[in-house]
Protein backbone atom coordinates (compact mmCIF):
# COMPACT_ATOMS: atom_id res chain seq x y z
CA UNK A 1 0.00 0.00 0.00
CA UNK A 2 1.21 3.77 -0.17
CA UNK A 3 1.98 5.78 2.44
CA UNK A 4 0.79 9.43 2.70
CA UNK A 5 1.72 12.67 4.29
CA UNK A 6 -0.71 11.59 7.00
CA UNK A 7 1.54 8.94 8.39
CA UNK A 8 -0.60 6.30 7.42
CA UNK A 9 -1.65 4.19 4.29
CA UNK A 10 -5.31 3.75 2.89
CA UNK A 11 -5.58 0.79 4.32
CA UNK A 12 -5.65 2.28 7.51
CA UNK A 13 -8.21 4.53 6.80
CA UNK A 14 -10.05 1.49 4.93
CA UNK A 15 -10.11 -0.46 8.60
CA UNK A 16 -10.72 3.04 10.70
CA UNK A 17 -13.68 3.35 8.44
CA UNK A 18 -14.98 -0.08 8.54
CA UNK A 19 -14.15 -0.82 12.15
CA UNK A 20 -17.50 -1.32 14.26
CA UNK A 21 -16.11 0.72 16.97
CA UNK A 22 -14.36 3.34 15.27
CA UNK A 23 -15.83 4.77 12.15
CA UNK A 24 -18.48 2.30 11.34
CA UNK A 25 -19.48 3.83 8.22
CA UNK A 26 -20.68 0.74 6.85
CA UNK A 27 -23.74 1.13 9.62
CA UNK A 28 -25.25 3.74 6.95
CA UNK A 29 -22.94 4.01 3.60
CA UNK A 30 -21.95 1.01 0.76
CA UNK A 31 -18.39 1.57 0.57
CA UNK A 32 -16.96 -1.34 -1.94
CA UNK A 33 -15.90 -4.46 -0.88
CA UNK A 34 -17.71 -3.25 2.17
CA UNK A 35 -20.33 -5.93 3.78
CA UNK A 36 -23.56 -5.44 5.13
CA UNK A 37 -23.71 -2.01 4.62
CA UNK A 38 -26.84 0.23 5.79
CA UNK A 39 -28.71 2.43 3.75
CA UNK A 40 -29.02 5.84 5.98
CA UNK A 41 -26.56 7.56 4.04
CA UNK A 42 -25.64 7.71 0.15
CA UNK A 43 -23.26 5.02 -1.01
CA UNK A 44 -19.82 6.52 -1.02
CA UNK A 45 -18.56 6.33 -4.39
CA UNK A 46 -16.57 9.04 -6.71
CA UNK A 47 -15.47 10.78 -4.16
CA UNK A 48 -13.25 13.36 -6.12
CA UNK A 49 -15.92 14.30 -8.30
CA UNK A 50 -18.47 14.96 -5.16
CA UNK A 51 -15.91 16.73 -3.27
CA UNK A 52 -12.84 18.25 -5.52
CA UNK A 53 -11.84 20.15 -2.47
CA UNK A 54 -10.36 17.78 0.09
CA UNK A 55 -11.27 20.04 3.14
CA UNK A 56 -14.90 19.47 2.11
CA UNK A 57 -15.16 16.59 2.45
CA UNK A 58 -13.08 16.45 5.69
CA UNK A 59 -15.64 18.53 6.92
CA UNK A 60 -18.09 16.38 6.17
CA UNK A 61 -16.66 13.59 8.29
CA UNK A 62 -15.42 16.17 10.96
CA UNK A 63 -19.36 17.26 11.39
CA UNK A 64 -21.36 16.91 8.81
CA UNK A 65 -24.33 18.87 11.35
CA UNK A 66 -22.28 21.72 9.74
CA UNK A 67 -23.40 20.98 6.15
CA UNK A 68 -27.26 19.47 7.28
CA UNK A 69 -28.10 20.36 11.16
CA UNK A 70 -30.71 17.35 10.53
CA UNK A 71 -28.18 15.03 9.60
CA UNK A 72 -28.28 11.53 10.81
CA UNK A 73 -24.33 11.27 10.40
CA UNK A 74 -22.50 11.99 13.87
CA UNK A 75 -19.61 14.06 14.04
CA UNK A 76 -16.44 12.45 13.71
CA UNK A 77 -14.18 15.26 14.76
CA UNK A 78 -16.25 17.66 16.96
CA UNK A 79 -17.56 14.60 19.25
CA UNK A 80 -13.56 12.80 19.12
CA UNK A 81 -15.26 9.59 18.15
CA UNK A 82 -12.18 9.54 16.17
CA UNK A 83 -8.40 11.43 16.97
CA UNK A 84 -7.32 14.07 14.28
CA UNK A 85 -5.25 11.85 12.94
CA UNK A 86 -7.83 8.71 12.07
CA UNK A 87 -10.00 11.56 10.38
CA UNK A 88 -7.15 12.46 8.08
CA UNK A 89 -6.63 8.53 7.40
CA UNK A 90 -10.22 7.82 6.84
CA UNK A 91 -10.55 11.37 4.72
CA UNK A 92 -7.45 10.36 2.68
CA UNK A 93 -8.98 6.65 2.25
CA UNK A 94 -12.85 8.42 1.35
CA UNK A 95 -11.50 10.39 -0.68
CA UNK A 96 -10.05 7.47 -2.91
CA UNK A 97 -13.55 5.91 -3.81
CA UNK B 1 -75.53 27.27 14.08
CA UNK B 2 -73.72 24.43 15.64
CA UNK B 3 -71.16 24.08 13.62
CA UNK B 4 -69.33 27.51 13.87
CA UNK B 5 -69.92 26.90 17.88
CA UNK B 6 -68.05 23.83 17.75
CA UNK B 7 -65.49 25.70 15.78
CA UNK B 8 -64.86 28.22 18.06
CA UNK B 9 -64.60 25.65 20.66
CA UNK B 10 -62.07 24.05 19.50
CA UNK B 11 -59.61 26.73 18.96
CA UNK B 12 -60.61 28.06 22.65
CA UNK B 13 -59.46 24.82 23.67
CA UNK B 14 -55.97 25.40 21.42
CA UNK B 15 -55.65 28.51 22.69
CA UNK B 16 -56.05 28.34 26.56
CA UNK B 17 -53.69 24.98 26.72
CA UNK B 18 -49.84 25.74 26.60
CA UNK B 19 -48.18 27.12 24.10
CA UNK B 20 -45.31 24.01 24.76
CA UNK B 21 -46.99 21.09 23.54
CA UNK B 22 -50.03 19.94 22.04
CA UNK B 23 -49.71 15.92 21.96
CA UNK B 24 -53.34 16.34 20.19
CA UNK B 25 -51.72 17.65 17.37
CA UNK B 26 -48.49 16.54 17.97
CA UNK B 27 -50.43 12.71 17.52
CA UNK B 28 -52.20 13.65 13.96
CA UNK B 29 -48.71 14.93 12.35
CA UNK B 30 -46.50 12.04 14.27
CA UNK B 31 -49.47 9.56 12.28
CA UNK B 32 -48.97 11.52 8.91
CA UNK B 33 -45.54 11.15 9.03
CA UNK B 34 -45.84 7.42 9.47
CA UNK B 35 -48.62 7.16 6.69
CA UNK B 36 -45.74 9.13 4.33
CA UNK B 37 -43.51 6.88 5.28
CA UNK B 38 -45.91 3.66 4.59
CA UNK B 39 -48.13 4.39 2.53
CA UNK B 40 -49.67 0.71 1.86
CA UNK B 41 -48.86 -0.45 5.38
CA UNK B 42 -52.11 -0.65 7.32
CA UNK B 43 -52.11 1.25 10.95
CA UNK B 44 -52.58 -2.01 13.29
CA UNK B 45 -49.46 -3.50 11.82
CA UNK B 46 -47.63 -1.02 13.19
CA UNK B 47 -47.77 -2.77 16.40
CA UNK B 48 -45.56 -5.90 14.64
CA UNK B 49 -42.29 -3.64 14.72
CA UNK B 50 -39.87 -4.43 12.10
CA UNK B 51 -41.90 -7.23 11.28
CA UNK B 52 -44.17 -5.08 9.80
CA UNK B 53 -41.79 -3.89 7.00
CA UNK B 54 -38.99 -6.38 6.20
CA UNK B 55 -40.29 -9.52 4.87
CA UNK B 56 -37.98 -11.69 5.40
CA UNK B 57 -37.55 -10.77 8.70
CA UNK B 58 -41.39 -11.30 8.69
CA UNK B 59 -41.26 -14.68 7.57
CA UNK B 60 -38.96 -16.06 10.40
CA UNK B 61 -40.93 -14.32 12.75
CA UNK B 62 -43.93 -16.20 12.09
CA UNK B 63 -42.37 -19.76 12.56
CA UNK B 64 -40.98 -18.65 15.78
CA UNK B 65 -45.03 -17.67 16.69
CA UNK B 66 -45.94 -21.32 15.73
CA UNK B 67 -44.29 -22.21 19.84
CA UNK B 68 -43.75 -18.33 20.79
CA UNK B 69 -40.68 -18.56 23.20
CA UNK B 70 -42.33 -15.81 25.75
CA UNK B 71 -45.25 -18.33 26.76
CA UNK B 72 -42.91 -19.24 29.83
CA UNK B 73 -43.13 -16.24 31.04
CA UNK B 74 -46.90 -15.50 30.35
CA UNK B 75 -47.41 -18.78 32.66
CA UNK B 76 -44.75 -17.81 35.20
CA UNK B 77 -46.70 -14.53 35.41
CA UNK B 78 -50.07 -15.61 36.02
CA UNK B 79 -49.12 -17.60 38.74
CA UNK B 80 -46.75 -15.16 40.38
CA UNK B 81 -49.83 -12.92 39.60
CA UNK B 82 -52.61 -15.14 41.22
CA UNK B 83 -50.47 -15.60 44.21
CA UNK B 84 -50.65 -14.57 47.70
CA UNK B 85 -48.39 -12.08 49.70
CA UNK B 86 -47.56 -12.63 52.86
CA UNK B 87 -50.71 -10.13 54.43
CA UNK B 88 -53.19 -13.08 52.51
CA UNK B 89 -53.90 -10.35 49.72
CA UNK B 90 -52.96 -10.30 46.33
CA UNK B 91 -52.17 -8.11 42.91
CA UNK B 92 -55.46 -8.80 42.36
CA UNK B 93 -56.52 -6.42 44.97
CA UNK B 94 -54.57 -3.66 43.51
CA UNK B 95 -56.12 -2.83 39.86
CA UNK B 96 -59.69 -2.38 38.71
CA UNK B 97 -61.04 -5.11 36.98
CA UNK B 98 -58.68 -7.36 38.98
CA UNK B 99 -55.88 -6.40 36.54
CA UNK B 100 -57.47 -8.32 33.81
CA UNK B 101 -57.38 -6.55 30.31
CA UNK B 102 -56.07 -3.19 31.84
CA UNK B 103 -52.78 -2.87 30.38
CA UNK B 104 -53.66 -0.63 27.33
CA UNK B 105 -54.70 2.41 29.78
CA UNK B 106 -50.81 2.46 31.05
CA UNK B 107 -49.00 4.38 31.76
CA UNK B 108 -51.20 7.02 33.11
CA UNK B 109 -50.60 10.65 34.55
CA UNK B 110 -51.53 10.16 38.27
CA UNK B 111 -53.14 13.86 39.78
CA UNK B 112 -52.82 12.85 43.15
CA UNK B 113 -48.96 11.58 42.94
CA UNK B 114 -48.14 13.98 40.43
CA UNK B 115 -46.26 11.75 38.62
CA UNK B 116 -46.22 9.31 35.75
CA UNK B 117 -48.01 5.41 36.63
CA UNK B 118 -46.43 2.72 34.51
CA UNK B 119 -47.85 -0.42 34.74
CA UNK B 120 -44.21 -1.92 35.65
CA UNK B 121 -44.09 1.13 38.72
CA UNK B 122 -47.65 0.56 39.98
CA UNK B 123 -46.72 -3.34 40.15
CA UNK B 124 -44.13 -2.51 42.47
CA UNK B 125 -46.19 0.09 44.35
CA UNK B 126 -49.18 -2.57 44.86
CA UNK B 127 -46.27 -5.37 46.54
CA UNK B 128 -45.12 -2.11 48.23
CA UNK B 129 -48.38 -1.14 50.02
CA UNK B 130 -49.26 -5.08 50.90
CA UNK B 131 -45.26 -4.89 52.93
CA UNK B 132 -43.66 -6.73 50.11
CA UNK B 133 -40.40 -5.41 48.78
CA UNK B 134 -40.11 -3.92 45.06
CA UNK B 135 -38.72 -6.26 42.12
CA UNK B 136 -36.22 -5.31 40.05
CA UNK B 137 -37.46 -3.76 36.73
CA UNK B 138 -35.40 -5.03 33.89
CA UNK B 139 -35.94 -8.52 33.59
CA UNK B 140 -37.14 -11.54 36.11
CA UNK B 141 -40.32 -11.79 38.08
CA UNK B 142 -41.83 -8.24 37.07
CA UNK B 143 -41.26 -8.97 33.10
CA UNK B 144 -43.41 -12.59 33.87
CA UNK B 145 -45.89 -10.33 35.35
CA UNK B 146 -46.16 -7.92 33.01
CA UNK B 147 -46.20 -10.49 30.07
CA UNK B 148 -49.29 -12.25 32.04
CA UNK B 149 -50.97 -8.89 32.19
CA UNK B 150 -50.64 -7.38 28.78
CA UNK B 151 -51.42 -11.19 27.15
CA UNK B 152 -54.92 -10.51 29.28
CA UNK B 153 -55.18 -7.13 27.49
CA UNK B 154 -54.11 -8.47 23.56
CA UNK B 155 -55.98 -6.66 20.54
CA UNK B 156 -56.99 -3.89 23.28
CA UNK B 157 -56.33 -0.50 21.63
CA UNK B 158 -54.13 1.62 23.56
CA UNK B 159 -55.81 4.03 25.07
CA UNK B 160 -53.75 7.31 26.77
CA UNK B 161 -55.80 9.99 27.85
CA UNK B 162 -55.05 13.01 26.72
CA UNK B 163 -52.44 14.92 28.97
CA UNK B 164 -54.04 18.32 28.03
CA UNK B 165 -56.11 19.04 30.80
CA UNK B 166 -53.45 18.74 33.34
CA UNK B 167 -50.49 21.59 33.41
CA UNK B 168 -48.33 18.86 35.14
CA UNK B 169 -49.38 16.03 33.04
CA UNK B 170 -48.70 18.23 30.10
CA UNK B 171 -44.87 19.40 31.21
CA UNK B 172 -44.22 15.19 32.26
CA UNK B 173 -45.23 14.45 28.21
CA UNK B 174 -43.57 17.43 27.27
CA UNK B 175 -40.23 16.40 29.01
CA UNK B 176 -40.31 12.37 28.16
CA UNK B 177 -41.03 14.33 23.98
CA UNK B 178 -38.04 16.44 24.38
CA UNK B 179 -35.98 13.32 25.81
CA UNK B 180 -36.81 11.53 22.48
CA UNK B 181 -36.04 14.32 20.30
CA UNK B 182 -32.81 15.61 21.81
CA UNK B 183 -29.67 14.46 20.57
CA UNK B 184 -27.42 12.67 23.12
CA UNK B 185 -24.11 10.78 23.64
CA UNK B 186 -20.57 10.78 21.84
CA UNK B 187 -22.69 9.80 18.26
CA UNK B 188 -25.07 13.06 18.70
CA UNK B 189 -28.24 10.93 17.69
CA UNK B 190 -31.98 11.47 19.45
CA UNK B 191 -34.25 8.39 19.68
CA UNK B 192 -36.32 10.27 17.07
CA UNK B 193 -33.10 10.35 14.08
CA UNK B 194 -33.28 6.76 13.74
CA UNK B 195 -37.33 5.69 14.48
CA UNK B 196 -38.57 8.82 12.82
CA UNK B 197 -36.25 10.20 10.16
CA UNK B 198 -34.26 6.89 9.40
CA UNK B 199 -37.63 4.32 10.27
CA UNK B 200 -37.58 1.48 7.59
CA UNK B 201 -33.74 2.19 6.20
CA UNK B 202 -31.18 -0.44 7.53
CA UNK B 203 -28.16 0.32 9.43
CA UNK B 204 -25.60 -2.30 8.97
CA UNK B 205 -28.21 -4.99 8.26
CA UNK B 206 -30.47 -3.92 10.77
CA UNK B 207 -34.23 -2.83 9.67
CA UNK B 208 -35.08 0.07 12.15
CA UNK B 209 -38.69 -0.22 13.37
CA UNK B 210 -40.88 2.98 12.90
CA UNK B 211 -41.49 4.93 16.64
CA UNK B 212 -45.40 4.41 15.39
CA UNK B 213 -46.33 1.29 17.57
CA UNK B 214 -42.91 0.94 20.06
CA UNK B 215 -45.32 0.68 23.19
CA UNK B 216 -48.08 -2.14 21.54
CA UNK B 217 -45.76 -5.31 22.74
CA UNK B 218 -43.55 -5.23 26.03
CA UNK B 219 -42.50 -7.09 27.31
CA UNK B 220 -40.41 -8.67 24.53
CA UNK B 221 -38.57 -11.76 24.84
CA UNK B 222 -35.60 -10.85 22.53
CA UNK B 223 -33.21 -14.02 21.20
CA UNK B 224 -30.43 -11.81 21.90
CA UNK B 225 -31.33 -11.60 25.77
CA UNK B 226 -32.73 -15.69 25.86
CA UNK B 227 -35.30 -14.45 28.05
CA UNK B 228 -38.45 -11.64 28.26
CA UNK B 229 -36.92 -8.23 29.28
CA UNK B 230 -38.90 -4.62 29.50
CA UNK B 231 -39.56 -2.06 27.61
CA UNK B 232 -36.89 -0.12 29.82
CA UNK B 233 -34.56 -2.20 29.44
CA UNK B 234 -34.42 -1.33 25.19
CA UNK B 235 -34.45 1.88 26.49
CA UNK B 236 -30.98 1.56 28.08
CA UNK B 237 -29.52 -0.84 25.55
CA UNK B 238 -30.28 1.69 22.33
CA UNK B 239 -29.03 4.14 24.47
CA UNK B 240 -25.65 2.32 25.04
CA UNK B 241 -26.07 2.05 21.43
CA UNK B 242 -26.04 5.83 20.77
CA UNK B 243 -23.07 5.72 23.69
CA UNK B 244 -25.71 8.37 25.39
CA UNK B 245 -26.21 8.45 29.52
CA UNK B 246 -28.23 5.69 30.85
CA UNK B 247 -31.44 6.55 33.09
CA UNK B 248 -32.54 4.23 35.42
CA UNK B 249 -35.30 1.78 34.73
CA UNK B 250 -38.78 3.49 36.13
CA UNK B 251 -37.00 6.81 37.42
CA UNK B 252 -39.04 9.81 36.36
CA UNK B 253 -36.90 10.04 32.69
CA UNK B 254 -38.02 6.96 31.26
CA UNK B 255 -41.45 7.32 32.40
CA UNK B 256 -42.13 10.30 31.08
CA UNK B 257 -40.77 9.18 27.61
CA UNK B 258 -42.71 6.04 27.92
CA UNK B 259 -45.65 8.10 28.77
CA UNK B 260 -44.89 10.28 25.42
CA UNK B 261 -43.87 6.90 23.54
CA UNK B 262 -47.08 5.21 24.42
CA UNK B 263 -49.72 8.59 23.90
CA UNK B 264 -48.16 8.57 20.01
CA UNK B 265 -49.33 4.93 19.69
CA UNK B 266 -53.02 5.45 21.24
CA UNK B 267 -55.16 3.20 19.09
CA UNK B 268 -53.04 0.70 17.94
CA UNK B 269 -53.22 -2.82 19.54
CA UNK B 270 -51.61 -4.19 22.03
CA UNK B 271 -49.62 -7.49 21.43
CA UNK B 272 -47.40 -7.89 24.01
CA UNK B 273 -45.88 -9.79 25.27
CA UNK B 274 -43.66 -10.58 21.54
CA UNK B 275 -40.87 -11.68 20.18
CA UNK B 276 -37.82 -9.81 18.79
CA UNK B 277 -34.47 -10.98 17.10
C1 LIG C 1 -25.75 6.91 11.31
C2 LIG C 1 -25.56 7.21 9.92
C3 LIG C 1 -24.21 7.57 9.35
C4 LIG C 1 -22.94 7.14 9.70
C5 LIG C 1 -22.54 6.18 10.80
C6 LIG C 1 -22.05 7.78 8.77
N1 LIG C 1 -22.74 8.57 7.89
FE1 LIG C 1 -21.97 9.65 6.36
N2 LIG C 1 -23.84 10.33 5.88
C7 LIG C 1 -25.00 9.95 6.49
C8 LIG C 1 -26.10 10.63 5.85
C9 LIG C 1 -27.58 10.49 6.22
C10 LIG C 1 -25.57 11.41 4.82
C11 LIG C 1 -26.34 12.29 3.81
C12 LIG C 1 -26.04 13.74 3.98
C13 LIG C 1 -26.42 14.24 5.34
O1 LIG C 1 -27.55 14.00 5.81
O2 LIG C 1 -25.55 14.85 6.00
C14 LIG C 1 -24.13 11.20 4.87
C15 LIG C 1 -23.22 11.80 4.00
C16 LIG C 1 -21.88 11.49 3.93
C17 LIG C 1 -20.97 12.01 2.94
C18 LIG C 1 -21.35 12.92 1.80
C19 LIG C 1 -21.76 12.04 0.65
C20 LIG C 1 -22.16 12.83 -0.56
O3 LIG C 1 -22.04 12.27 -1.65
O4 LIG C 1 -22.59 13.97 -0.41
C21 LIG C 1 -19.75 11.48 3.21
C22 LIG C 1 -18.48 11.71 2.42
C23 LIG C 1 -19.88 10.64 4.36
N3 LIG C 1 -21.20 10.66 4.78
C24 LIG C 1 -18.86 9.93 4.95
C25 LIG C 1 -18.97 9.16 6.08
C26 LIG C 1 -17.86 8.51 6.74
C27 LIG C 1 -16.44 8.56 6.23
C28 LIG C 1 -18.36 7.86 7.83
C29 LIG C 1 -17.64 7.08 8.87
C30 LIG C 1 -16.42 7.60 9.41
C31 LIG C 1 -19.80 8.11 7.84
N4 LIG C 1 -20.13 8.90 6.78
C32 LIG C 1 -20.67 7.60 8.79
C33 LIG C 1 -25.12 9.09 7.55
C34 LIG C 1 -24.07 8.46 8.21
C1 LIG D 1 -28.54 4.39 15.95
C2 LIG D 1 -29.90 4.00 15.79
C3 LIG D 1 -30.83 4.00 16.99
C4 LIG D 1 -31.03 4.96 17.93
C5 LIG D 1 -30.36 6.32 18.03
C6 LIG D 1 -32.06 4.46 18.81
N1 LIG D 1 -32.46 3.22 18.42
FE1 LIG D 1 -33.97 2.14 19.22
N2 LIG D 1 -33.53 0.60 17.95
C7 LIG D 1 -32.56 0.63 16.97
C8 LIG D 1 -32.50 -0.66 16.33
C9 LIG D 1 -31.57 -1.04 15.18
C10 LIG D 1 -33.46 -1.47 16.97
C11 LIG D 1 -33.76 -2.96 16.69
C12 LIG D 1 -34.60 -3.11 15.48
C13 LIG D 1 -35.92 -2.45 15.69
O1 LIG D 1 -36.84 -3.09 16.20
O2 LIG D 1 -36.01 -1.25 15.41
C14 LIG D 1 -34.12 -0.63 17.97
C15 LIG D 1 -35.19 -1.03 18.76
C16 LIG D 1 -35.90 -0.19 19.62
C17 LIG D 1 -37.12 -0.54 20.29
C18 LIG D 1 -37.84 -1.87 20.17
C19 LIG D 1 -38.82 -1.85 19.06
C20 LIG D 1 -39.56 -3.14 18.93
O3 LIG D 1 -40.54 -3.18 18.17
O4 LIG D 1 -39.18 -4.13 19.55
C21 LIG D 1 -37.50 0.53 21.04
C22 LIG D 1 -38.72 0.66 21.93
C23 LIG D 1 -36.50 1.56 20.83
N3 LIG D 1 -35.54 1.10 19.95
C24 LIG D 1 -36.50 2.80 21.44
C25 LIG D 1 -35.46 3.73 21.33
C26 LIG D 1 -35.32 4.90 22.16
C27 LIG D 1 -36.29 5.32 23.25
C28 LIG D 1 -34.20 5.54 21.77
C29 LIG D 1 -33.54 6.73 22.36
C30 LIG D 1 -33.23 6.71 23.76
C31 LIG D 1 -33.65 4.77 20.65
N4 LIG D 1 -34.42 3.67 20.44
C32 LIG D 1 -32.54 5.14 19.92
C33 LIG D 1 -31.79 1.71 16.61
C34 LIG D 1 -31.72 2.89 17.31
Amino acid sequence: MTSHAYGGSLSDGKQLAFERSKGNCLACHAIADGEMAGNIGPPLINMKQRFPERSELKQQIWDATIANPKTSMPPFGRNKILSKDEIELVVEYIWSL
Amino acid sequence: MRKPLKHRIVLLLFVTSTPLANPAQDLLEFREHFKNSFPTLPFDQFSNGVYAINEDARLAWEDIEEFPPYEEAIDAGKVLYESSFSNGKSYKDCFENDGIAIAHKYPYWDKEKEQVITLGLALNQCRRDNGEEGLSYKRGEIAYLLSYMAHTSRGKRIAIKSPDDHRKALSAYNKGKQFYYQRRGQLNFSCATCHVQNGGLQIRSETISPSLGHATGWPVYRAKWGEVGTLHRRFIGCSKQMRAKIYDPQGEEYRNLEYYLTYMSNSLPINGPSYRK
